[in-house]
């Protein structure tokens, strides 16, 4: 177990600044397991980028790398992404 | 759905210190002026972000420990010994400084009274933060809502608010410390890690369907989701946020 | 908006450190940060296994005991992460890529890394041979933590250090880049700090 793993909720305005929407409640579908989890709850690590994974199968649900003023995001590991309007 | 604080495009808003408060020998309070604030839900966070004149740049997450309050933002910061920005945070600031800070966000790990309850707040050290802002707001608001905190410390000088913890423990909120390195003469209460034992003791049963707020040390977290999903509770009721490995 | 500058911060770094040493863009850290894409894998010394595959005449494969009987070395390297951290002067201990190819056959120009936990990182052939890199297995005379990759993980050190892949269980040889994890995804896919080599289109 990692001392260094977070929850969603720790990548909240990260997430924010780049889909312009609150998305920590957002709900997410893991398209390794079908386990669907609030994206809050999800777990976070931080390596040269971040990844979120699914808490039930550890697939990298979304990977995202910031750097000079743009962000790539890689969301293969959601099937979907359920947000609230 | 969480109202209009949690909705919005995001930019970096200046703080500027107005007021200092040290908590315990290692903890301090620092009271923040954001006149962009469009306040916030307690539990939610701020990003902050420092900038050295070379340009380099450092960013940390904190907990907003106050109630929502006009432009003012309380951020309970640990000094971390070794930490890059703690330290700043806590040895250098003055009154009339200025950060930058982004927020608040996070809608997950929040409460409000129309969440309803009963709530048991388990907080590891400073952990507590962003559950204390639920308490005060909850007092601040004068809900009655059944809510309960098992709080864990080192000892008795390291409990963060804990005099003001005392002054509103109450009827229908209860708060029960566990001191796990030290005791002061004369301790009754828990002395030891939290369990599932003692979950079971000092929360509402999984049978009443409370809110579980779990906040702390990453290792603090995952110990007490586990013991509390072993006793029978809801894994969609209990809401956690790791601070990482010492805590935020 | 320029970002307001904190008066009296300036964070924890080394300000002497010979600029021709530091690569543009980078700050000079004392400690050694530990960033991960993923949890710490814990595979059993008894499970792990190093090998070469892909466009290779044949597969080349060592088990921790025969890893180790191999020739090693002690180096002493800089590393640049592409989070903007470099720590000079850090203190290795591993096999060269070169004894590890040593003997094997290819036409393959490019190198993916492969790792437990599923991740990867591509390189071309070129920049781990002739002494540019190691499965390095001890650092700062200790056996390397699981937390920057032990037991073993790859030592590129002349590429960010993404390149250096934590975990590494083996390389695979092919005939075109492919890009990693990370490359996949806006990092750079060579990645030479030397011309701040980061992002895509950099």
């Amino acid at each position: 177990m990692d001392a260094l793993m977070l929850d969603g909720n720790a990548v909240a305005g990260l997430l924010q600044e780049v889909f312009a929407a609150e998305m920590t409640t957002a709900i997410g579908t893991c398209s390794g397991c079908g386990a669907t989890d609030a994206v809050g709850a999800v777990h976070v690590f931080r390596g040269a980028g971040i990844v979120l994974r699914c808490p039930h199968c550890d697939n990298a649900l979304m990977r995202i790398v910031s750097g000079n003023s743009r962000v790539w995001i890689d969301c293969r590991g959601l099937r979907a992404l359920e947000v609230a309007l | 759905m969480a109202g209009a604080a949690v909705l919005g495009r995001l930019t970096w808003l200046v703080a500027e210190v107005v007021d200092i408060v040290p908590e315990t020998p290692r903890v301090k309070t620092i009271a923040f002026d954001v006149p962009e604030w469009r306040g916030h839900l307690p539990g939610q966070h701020v990003d902050v972000r420092l900038t050295a004149e070379d340009g380099y740049q450092a960013q940390r997450s904190y907990s907003i420990a106050s109630a929502p309050d006009s432009t003012r933002v309380e951020l309970t910061i640990e000094r971390i010994g070794d930490g890059e920005v703690s330290p700043y945070l806590t040895d250098e600031l003055r009154a009339g400084d200025q950060i930058e800070l982004r927020g608040p966000v996070g809608g997950y790990f929040v409460w409000e009274p129309s969440r309803g309850g009963p709530l048991l707040l388990v907080a590891g050290g400073s952990g507590v933060v962003p559950l204390m802002a639920m308490v005060r707001h909850r007092a601040a608001t004068g809900s009655d809502v059944d809510m309960r905190l098992l709080f864990s410390s080192r000892g008795w000088d390291d409990v963060i608010y804990r005099d003001e913890l005392a002054r509103l423990a109450g009827d229908s909120l209860a708060v029960v410390h566990t001191l796990t390195r030290s005791q002061p003469d004369g301790w009754t209460g828990y002395e030891r890690r939290v369990d599932a034992e003692m979950l079971a003791e000092v929360g509402p049963s999984p049978a009443a369907g409370p809110h579980v707020y779990v906040c702390g040390p990453t290792p603090f977290v995952k110990t007490g989701a586990e013991a509390l999903v072993g006793l029978g509770h809801d894994p969609q009721r209990i809401r956690t946020e790791r601070f990482g490995p010492t805590g935020g | 908006m320029p970002p307001i500058i904190s008066r009296g911060f300036s964070g924890r770094r080394r300000d002497d450190a010979p600029p021709d040493r530091v690569p543009p863009g980078q700050y000079v850290t004392n400690d050694f940060p530990v960033l991960s894409a993923g949890p710490t894998p814990h595979t059993p010394l008894d499970q792990w296994d190093f090998t070469i595959v892909g466009e290779v005449d044949e597969l080349h494969c060592w088990t921790w005991d025969e890893f180790h009987a191999l020739p090693s070395e002690t180096f002493t390297v800089d590393i640049h992460c592409v989070t903007k951290w470099s720590k000079l002067d850090t203190e290795w201990e591993g096999v060269s890529v070169d004894t590890l190819l040593e003997g094997t056959e290819t036409s393959a120009e490019y190198v993916t890394a492969f790792c437990d936990g599923g991740y990867t990182t591509n390189v071309p052939l070129e920049d781990l041979t002739d002494g540019k890199a190691w499965v390095a297995f001890g650092y700062d005379g200790e056996p390397l933590d699981p937390e920057h990759g032990g037991p073993a993980r790859l030592l590129v050190p002349h590429l960010y250090f993404w390149k250096s892949a934590k975990w590494v269980r083996g390389l695979r040889l092919t005939a075109t880049d492919e890009p990693g994890f990370w490359e996949q995804n806006g990092y750079h896919l060579y990645g030479d700090p030397w011309r701040e080599q980061r992002y895509w289109g950099d």
